[in-house]
């Protein structure tokens, strides 16, 4: 890397969803191609559940994914499944394909730490709020596995937003100068809550910032599944190989509000909306597949019988989690209740509520 | 055994735990090569190697937060800031993560990590080099927080804290380092992080105190003793999880108490400890409690650092405050 840059731009799949002369091997993949296509369409259907549940006063505050599921399901996909994913708090799209429940994402958005104790996936952070704090964690992590020459990479999640964010640019210094076995995926859709893009910084490109680093830094489009994909994988596999870290800047679009407690209606051109839907990353998928008889209409139909099928047993199962007990708060803690706060855990057991009560 | 000050102590427990445990890893700035501002961390480099001891980029949000992801993937991280007034930065970190990390994911995931940063006024250090900022970190859940005032605790304290599996912040009184020399047995051997030290014994008052001021609290016991003023002193050096039983038993038989500590005084520590003998203890007070404390200002420049932190003159005043009441 010398004084001048260049940041290449990678894409596949035209929004029309016609492949690039390009695109190689994973044009003809209808196989993993499909497993990114249900992945996709899975988050999506969970997130508008999701929402639904928030409306209706049976979820907490959430963020939803819509517009960005190419994202977490592209990276995600690329993963082996003892490599780390440090995510942000609108990863679902990867955390799902690492092993986590919808279940354990709605315990969390609906109040209950038990939704960070995942089943599966059991060495992955938790879903992380402070913003861009995540990358520290992930380069830590990433430390650990070189440390011990365990083949592990970190994969972690920052928005545009979180690229601003001093944490950010400490993080990725650091991984730059101990080649990291890292991939930083910022997930750019424009927007940081109502700050778009534009105001955020005046660098033309967020992939940039990794050069500053002595990181590489590439550009995908966000909203083809196919790009992101092959581009965390070969940011994986150099990874791997002691390659050292990737920053993958994935441009997309935030086509729901930040969070549910949010009106993008407030600061966003309806325009803008309208243009970013015709960019989506679900439609291009169906219409490659379709094109390419990897994908019908009766697997269409089956496919999403069976995301909707699957998240209400979720749901249910969800709403049918007794709230914890009042010593939940202090379990946990430390590995051992220090003696001095056995009064304060009897105290709030003496004034807990009974029994049922449940959500909302 | 030999005779070592506080930060050779430091660096004593520091080299036996690397030794001892293959996980145990140190990073922060200029601790490497040039051995730590202070030499805490000097030989080490070249024991351990720069896998294990490793001179980070400046920046205080990311030590912290790259401790974090290493302790949660089961190394112990013993990050070092270099001095307390640049802890700020990564009190995100601090805060956010290390502390809560295990509550939050239900034991899941924990962060056994030590947070080591030189505190304190006293060495004529420039402006940010002199914070005791102990009663902001012991104001947080799921954190531990040691100021060890003697090299023998130092060695013990920070052993415990290494092995502890939860966050400790671990705050080394600048003013302590090479003030004095005391004999520590390099045998691996922890103190517990959950008791009181009682330092010396007496029967007309309690002083409480931690940290550098310790040293200044036995130097006025010293002259109360000529007097014929007989002070207990209790060291917390464990602030949180705070072990009470210790002070109030002490506070039992005295019957007076002095809280003695160089941080400023509202919201310290001492208002905590204070405030439990009140809860707990009230009737056996027969003076009401004398707080002897940094000022509630800026740490002043050096020139009027002296006047800042609670002298053994100051300390003796309180005392004799608390025996001339009724």
């Amino acid at each position: 890397m010398g004084l001048d840059f260049h940041i290449d731009h990678l894409q596949l799949l035209s929004p029309a969803g016609e492949a690039s002369e390009s695109a190689g091997p994973i044009a003809e993949d209808a196989q993993l191609l499909r497993r990114l296509y249900r992945a996709m369409n899975r988050t999506r259907v969970f997130d508008a559940k999701a929402v639904a549940l928030q409306r209706t006063g049976k979820l907490g505050t959430f963020a939803s994914a819509l517009g960005q599921e190419a994202i977490g399901v592209g990276v995600a996909a690329a993963m082996a499944p003892h490599d780390l994913l440090a995510p942000s708090y609108r990863d679902h799209g990867a955390q799902f394909l690492r092993g986590v429940s919808i279940t354990e994402i709605l315990l969390y958005w609906g109040g209950d730490a038990r939704g960070s104790d995942f089943k599966a996936a059991r060495a992955d952070f938790p879903i992380c709020v402070p913003v861009g704090t995540q990358v520290a964690h992930a380069v830590g992590a990433a430390y650990a596995f070189k440390l011990r020459k365990e083949p592990r990479v970190v994969a972690t999640f920052v928005g545009d937003g979180g690229s601003n964010n001093g944490g950010f640019y400490e993080a990725l210094n650091m991984a730059g100068v101990w080649r990291a076995p890292l991939v930083v995926v910022i997930n750019n859709n424009g927007w940081a809550i109502s700050t778009p893009r534009t105001i955020g910084t005046a660098a033309e490109s967020l992939a940039q910032k990794a050069i500053a680093a002595g990181v590489l830094g590439r550009q995908v489009d966000g909203n083809d599944v196919l790009a992101v994909h092959v581009a965390a994988r070969e940011a994986i596999e150099k990874a791997r190989d002691g390659g050292g870290p990737t920053v993958i800047e994935a441009i997309s679009y935030r086509l729901g509000d930040h969070t549910t407690a949010d009106d993008a209606t407030r600061y966003r051109d309806p325009e803008d909306l309208k243009a970013a839907w015709a960019r989506e990353p679900i439609s291009r998928l169906r219409a490659y597949l379709a094109a390419k008889g990897f994908w019908d209409r009766e697997q269409e139909t089956a496919l999403l019988k069976q995301c909707g099928e699957e998240v209400e047993a979720e749901v249910a199962r969800y709403l049918s989690t007794p709230a914890p007990k009042s010593d939940a708060m202090f379990e946990h803690l430390y590995a051992t209740l220090p003696p001095a706060m056995r009064l304060q855990l009897e105290e709030a057991r003496r004034f807990a509520p009974g029994e049922g009560d449940g959500h909302g | 055994m030999a005779e070592v000050t506080l930060v050779e102590a430091v660096n004593l427990a520091l080299a036996h735990e690397m030794q001892r445990d293959a996980d145990v890893l140190l990073l922060g700035e200029d601790i490497g090569v040039n051995g730590g501002v202070f030499r805490a961390t000097n030989g080490l480099l070249g024991r351990f190697g720069r896998e294990r001891v490793i001179d980070t980029p400046l920046a205080e949000a990311g030590i912290a937060g790259v401790a974090i992801g290493m302790a949660a993937m089961g190394l112990k991280p013993v990050a070092e800031i270099q001095f307390s007034g640049f802890i700020y930065p990564a009190i995100d970190h601090i805060i956010n993560h290390a502390s809560r990390l295990r509550n939050r994911t239900r034991g899941r995931l924990t962060c056994p990590m030590v947070l080591r940063s030189p505190c304190g006024a006293g060495i004529h250090a420039p402006e940010h080099h002199s914070e005791s900022p102990e009663a902001m970190f012991a104001h947080m859940p799921g954190l531990r927080v040691v100021i060890p005032s003697t090299p023998a605790r130092a060695y013990g304290l920070l052993l415990a804290s290494i092995r502890d599996p939860d966050p400790v912040m671990f705050f080394e009184p600048t003013r302590l380092y090479r003030l004095f020399r005391e004999e520590v047995a390099d045998d691996g051997e922890a103190l517990p992080l959950d008791s009181c030290f009682v330092s010396r014994e007496g029967r007309d008052a309690t002083v409480v105190t931690w940290g550098a001021t310790h040293y200044d609290v036995l130097a006025a016991a010293e002259q109360l003793g000529e007097e014929g003023i007989d002070i207990e002193v209790v060291d917390v050096a464990t602030l949180k999880p705070l072990d009470f039983d210790t002070i109030l038993a002490s506070v039992e038989k005295t019957g007076r108490c002095v809280i003695a500590h160089e941080a400023p005084r509202t919201a310290g520590f001492g208002a905590e400890i204070a405030a439990q003998i009140c809860e707990r203890g009230l009737y056996f007070l027969q003076a009401p409690i004398k707080r002897v404390t940094g000022y509630d200002v800026v740490v002043p420049l050096s020139r009027l650092e002296k006047q800042y932190m609670p002298s053994v003159e100051r300390i003796a005043d309180g005392v004799k405050q608390v025996m001339e009441a009724q």
